[in-house]
Formats: C-alpha cells, sequence, structure tokens
C-alpha cells in the first residue's frame, strides 16, 4: 500500500486509532457495571454472592425479589401481545397498501413514524386519560400497557418491513402467484411472507427490545414492568439491579447481532441478492431516525 | 383516510396505474370471485363483508379499519388530549391563561436545562460519532466489525434508559470505579462540587454516551454515499487529500452532519428514563412533566403538565421540520 490513498477511506492507523479509543470509553461504563456487581457491601475484594443471592436470597436481609420476575414476566406479556399488534394489525395493513392501495404509502409511513416526533412523555401526559377509560374497559391488568407500547414500536416495526417489501417485487411476485391460480390466503402464506422472513424478524426483535427497554408509560401508568422494577429494585439491593440490568444489555446485543447475521446470510439462501434501490439502506433495517425512544 | 381514498381511487396516480390496472384485471379473471379480493391481506378484517357480498372496493376498504381504530385512539387522541389540555381550566373551560407556567422560573430553568444538556450532548455526540463513521469507511459492511459495532450501537442508543444510569453510578458515582481510580491516582475529586452525576449538566455524560451510537446508526449511510469516484476524479485532478476533504467530501455530507445533529438533539430533548433515574428532582422539561403531573405546583394554573408537553412539541416540531428538510438535501447525493 505504498499508493498515495485517495477517496475518503482513512489510512489503517487512524481507523485502529479512532475505534480502539472509542471502543474503549465506551466499554468503560459497562466493565464498571460488572465490577459493581461482584463488589462487597461494606468490605473490599470481590466475589459472584450477589449472583448466587438472586436465586437463593439471603434471608436476614429480607430483600424480596420477587418485583423483579413478576416485572420480567409483565414485560413478556406485553412483548407478546405488541408483537400480535405488529403482526396482525400493523403488517397486514402494509401488505395492503402496497398491493391494493399504493398510493396511501406515504400517509402510512407518516403515521408509523409520527412517534419518533412525539415524546414519550408527551404522549403520557395523554395517556393517563385514556387509560382510565381502558382500565374500564379491559381492566387495569400490566398487559393493557401494550396498547400505548404498541404505539412507541411503530417506527420500529415499520422500517425493516418496509426495507423488505422495497427489496422483493411483492406486487409482480403476487400477481404471478395470482394468475397461476393461487387464492389470496395461499398468495400470501405461500409467496408473500417467505420472502418478508427477514424484515419480519427484525421487526419482531426491535420490538422486543423497544417492549423490554420502555420505562416513562410503565412508570406513569404505575404498571410493574421490567425496568420500573428494576428501579425499584436498586433502591433496596443496587447489585442485584446492577446485575439484572447489565444481563438486560448482553440480550439485547446478542439479539442485535443475531439480526444481523441473519441478515448477511440468508438461511436457505434462495435468494442471494436483494434489490437495493440506491444502495444506502444499512443491512440490519436499523430504524434510522431514531430519537426519543432511546432512553425513554 | 378514508375520505382520502374515494377521489384517488376514480384516477390513480400516474406511478401505479399500471400496476393497478393489472391486479385489477387479475383479480376479475380470479376462479375464486367469492373472496373480495381486497380482503385477504388483512387478517385484522373485521369481517363485516360476510352475507350479501358487497362491492370489492368497500371491502378492501375494511382492511383499515383495525389500524386506522388503533392508531386514533392509542395516538391521535393521547396527542390531542396532551396537547389540548394545557388550554383548559380546572373546570374545563377554554383558556390561554396556563401558557403563563412558561414564564414561571421554574419552567424556564427546565426549558434551558433541557436545551443545554441536548444542545451539548448532540454536539459531542456528532463530532465523535462522525469520527467513528470515518473509522469503519471501507470495513465491509456485512462484516463481523460492522454487525457488532451496529448492534452495540442500537443497543445503548435505543435500549439504555435506566440501565445506563446505572452503568454511569457504578462509574463515575460517589464510589465509581472512574472516581475512585481518579482519586488515587491524580487526587481529583470528580464529586467535589456534589455529586456530578445528580445535576443538570451532568446529564451531559450519559447522553452523549447515548448519542454517539445514534450518530453512528443516522450518519453512516451518508458517510458511504461518499462515491470513490469523487475521490478518483479529485485526485487526477490533482487534489490533496485535505482538498478532498474541504472541497468534496464535507460539502457533499453537511447537510446529513446537521440533520442528524438535529436528530441527536431531539433524541437528547425528549429522553426521560435515564434522567429519572438518576434525579429525583426536576431540572429538564421531562423531569418537570413528571412533577407536574403528580402534583400541580404552579401557583394559578391548571394542567400545567399539558402546557409543558405542549412547549416541548413546539421545539420537537421545529427540530424535525427542519431534519426532514437537511435529510432531503442530504438525500441527492445519495443517489
Amino acid at each position: 500500500m505504498s499508493a498515495p490513498r485517495i477517496g475518503a477511506e482513512p489510512s489503517r492507523t487512524a481507523r485502529l486509532v479512532i475505534l480502539i479509543v472509542v471502543g474503549l470509553v465506551f466499554i468503560v461504563p459497562l466493565a464498571a457495571m460488572f465490577q459493581f456487581t461482584l463488589r462487597l457491601a461494606g468490605k473490599s475484594g470481590y466475589s459472584f454472592i450477589h449472583y448466587v443471592s438472586i436465586f437463593h436470597p439471603d434471608p436476614a436481609l429480607g430483600t424480596d425479589y420477587s418485583p423483579i420476575w413478576q416485572g420480567i414476566q409483565n414485560s413478556l406479556v406485553i412483548c407478546v401481545i405488541t408483537v400480535a399488534i405488529v403482526m396482525l394489525v400493523l403488517l397486514p395493513t402494509m401488505l395492503l397498501v402496497e398491493l391494493r392501495y399504493p398510493r396511501f404509502r406515504r400517509i402510512l409511513e407518516f403515521v408509523c413514524i409520527l412517534p419518533i416526533t412525539i415524546p414519550s412523555i408527551v404522549l403520557v401526559v395523554g395517556y393517563v386519560p385514556v387509560y382510565q377509560r381502558v382500565a374500564a374497559v379491559f381492566g387495569s391488568a400490566p398487559w393493557t400497557l401494550a396498547f400505548a407500547v404498541g404505539i412507541i414500536v411503530l417506527p420500529y416495526a415499520y422500517r425493516p418491513i418496509a426495507t423488505n417489501i422495497q427489496a422483493f417485487d411483492l406486487v409482480t411476485l403476487t400477481e404471478a402467484a395470482r394468475s397461476l391460480g393461487a387464492s389470496w390466503p395461499t398468495a400470501i402464506a405461500r409467496v408473500i411472507l417467505p420472502n418478508m422472513r427477514r424484515g419480519v424478524i427484525s421487526a419482531v426483535f426491535l420490538t422486543v427490545a423497544v417492549v423490554l427497554g420502555e420505562y416513562t408509560i410503565a412508570s406513569f401508568l404505575s404498571q410493574n414492568t421490567f425496568q420500573t422494577a428494576l428501579l425499584l429494585i436498586s433502591q433496596t439491593d443496587s447489585y442485584v439491579a446492577t446485575i439484572f440490568a447489565l444481563t438486560a444489555l448482553v440480550f439485547a446485543f446478542v439479539l442485535l447481532v443475531i439480526i444481523g447475521r441473519f441478515g448477511a446470510v440468508r438461511p436457505g439462501g434462495r435468494v442471494k441478492k436483494t434489490r437495493r434501490p440506491r444502495g444506502t439502506e444499512p443491512r440490519i433495517p436499523l430504524p434510522t431516525p431514531t430519537p426519543a425512544r432511546s432512553a425513554s | 383516510m378514508t375520505t382520502r381514498s374515494i377521489p384517488e381511487t376514480a384516477s390513480p396516480t400516474v406511478g401505479s396505474v399500471v400496476s393497478s390496472e393489472l391486479r385489477a384485471g387479475s383479480a376479475r379473471r380470479s376462479p375464486a370471485p367469492r373472496t373480495p379480493a381486497g380482503r385477504a391481506p388483512a387478517p385484522g378484517d373485521s369481517g363485516g363483508t360476510g352475507g350479501s357480498r358487497p362491492r370489492r372496493r368497500s371491502a378492501a376498504w375494511l382492511g383499515f379499519t383495525p389500524f386506522a381504530a388503533y392508531v386514533v385512539l392509542f395516538l391521535a387522541i393521547p396527542a390531542v388530549i396532551a396537547v389540548a389540555s394545557g388550554f383548559f381550566t380546572a373546570d374545563g373551560a377554554f383558556t390561554l391563561a396556563n401558557l403563563s407556567a412558561l414564564t414561571d422560573p421554574t419552567i424556564v430553568k427546565a426549558f434551558q436545562g433541557s436545551l443545554l444538556v441536548s444542545i451539548v450532548s448532540a454536539l459531542l455526540g456528532a463530532v465523535i460519532g462522525a469520527l467513528v463513521c470515518f473509522a469503519l469507511l471501507g470495513t465491509k459492511a456485512e462484516g463481523m466489525l460492522r454487525t457488532v459495532v451496529d448492534a452495540a450501537s442500537s443497543v445503548l442508543a435505543q435500549f439504555g434508559g435506566v440501565m445506563l444510569a446505572f452503568a454511569f453510578i457504578a462509574t463515575i458515582g460517589f464510589h465509581g470505579v472512574v472516581t475512585l481510580w481518579l482519586k488515587d491516582t491524580f487526587g481529583l475529586d470528580v464529586n467535589a462540587n456534589g455529586a456530578l452525576l445528580y445535576q443538570t449538566s451532568g446529564l451531559i455524560i450519559p447522553y452523549t454516551y447515548f448519542s454517539v451510537p445514534l450518530m453512528v446508526l443516522t450518519f453512516m449511510p451518508a458517510m458511504e454515499g461518499l462515491k470513490a469516484t469523487w475521490g478518483e476524479a479529485a485526485a487526477t485532478l490533482g487534489a490533496t487529500r485535505f482538498q478532498y476533504w474541504t472541497k468534496i467530501a464535507m460539502p457533499v455530507l453537511a447537510p446529513a452532519f446537521f440533520g442528524s445533529v438535529l436528530l441527536l438533539f431531539a433524541n437528547s430533548f425528549s429522553s426521560f428514563a435515564t434522567a429519572a433515574a438518576l434525579l429525583s428532582q426536576g431540572g429538564i422539561v421531562p423531569l418537570a412533566i413528571k412533577q407536574q403531573l403528580t402534583s400541580e405546583t404552579i401557583v394559578g394554573v391548571a394542567n400545567s403538565a399539558g402546557v409543558l408537553a405542549l412547549g416541548m412539541l413546539v421545539i420537537m416540531v421545529v427540530i424535525m421540520f427542519f431534519y426532514s428538510l437537511l435529510q432531503r438535501r442530504a438525500a441527492r447525493w445519495q443517489r
């Protein structure tokens, strides 16, 4: 590589220096979290005692971890219902728009991206009265949160599915299936959905990540979810709260690495080259304009 | 949505003429005309189409019902309530007097705090994030490095919240790893003027921490849009790398960069969980909203949370408006 470099690419050294420095800075807080979970209260030295205490709580201390298990359980139930909303309400609507009313694509996109512009803390002001009505109909069980969370999730679910639809010729394939005599349900089940596996799976994973990370709405509607339970537990046992937080971060990271690998290597390898209009969208259909949800 | 459709179905827009013609044709020829063509893609369809076989068009329309109802109930209504509630007194009479809440000293301070934290963290995040994007140029998009960076960025940018607060307490809290290290090595106490993390300005640190990954996610596509041919053309014409950056790459990237800055700002401005886990009192607008929702403390003003929500939304709408303008400009170079 003695030729002078042209274009925007960095030199090897520059790349390594930047990535290593930034990487280290970003690892510090996470490493600190891990180190914290190993500390002993009031003493020096390290041990895994706090990890053990999750499953065998010390009765003398009287710490009760049941809120966090309950919170995780509630969050998982909300996950399932939110995923159901995405699959049974959003996905069919997107297909309907694509197949029958393409001119509404813009409107649908606008509606789906809209929740990004409205901070969840603002929506919460409106959810408080709305949920008084919801409670009258469905009761105030934690799963009802899924309706509100489903809105927060819309941009995250919409993006990967929309990117996927762009990447294959939905209309032509469907027309081909129909003209060969397939009924609509057959065309959808055997032609459309198999082609949308990637987008749908990304949407589901992102939905799961967003639901597990949701704090704002749950806290204002006084529901016990994973995040609110974390904060609650941290007041009595910050070690255990940190263990759960770190585990959740690692879990989400692994989940997203899997989406990434899944997107890169298609299992079955039937369609190797997906058409990428303009070649600009990220490989993982990451929700590009993504403010607000991060820490909300 | 429903009302807009009717004239449009009568005269389809140019782009979709061919395909909709084809679709209509194939649907008519289809061997099973009993299923209205538009019904199938909408399993959520409420089933109002049974019985007397209505016209196909109207049946397909019903497919929008579940989604439309859902969005109206849980997005439109709450958003309208949130904003409108600020204009009503406790008795339900319309008033503009509540807007005076926005001039209350604590609220003004909260807006200032929010703006300060968001602007600083957005700028820092944008610069560091852009550097990371630069470092990632030329790596394979499908490669392991990029997969890991993308995944880590998504987690930190969108999943952090309460958990990042814990991470920073463990890092620069009173007994944080970095705090102790700085104290032992340099005799420097970051918490000398009260706990750094529990002040409004201290929020800049965690906020920057989740702004950088968001920058990586949003700015990388623009960086990758830099065409190799531009660099070659510049080099052929005798440009140095410095000239290439200042005369070509930077002007091309500028709209995308500033667009991302706005996005980072909007993200920091509206985030709540990290701050809620760190600060018990106000200091930024989302926390002030929380305070007003739980106990209205501004004298003589009802529904003050609604007023603050309105203020926040106005700022967000302005930001997102400029964002979309810049985005459109940036998209020019990405074709």
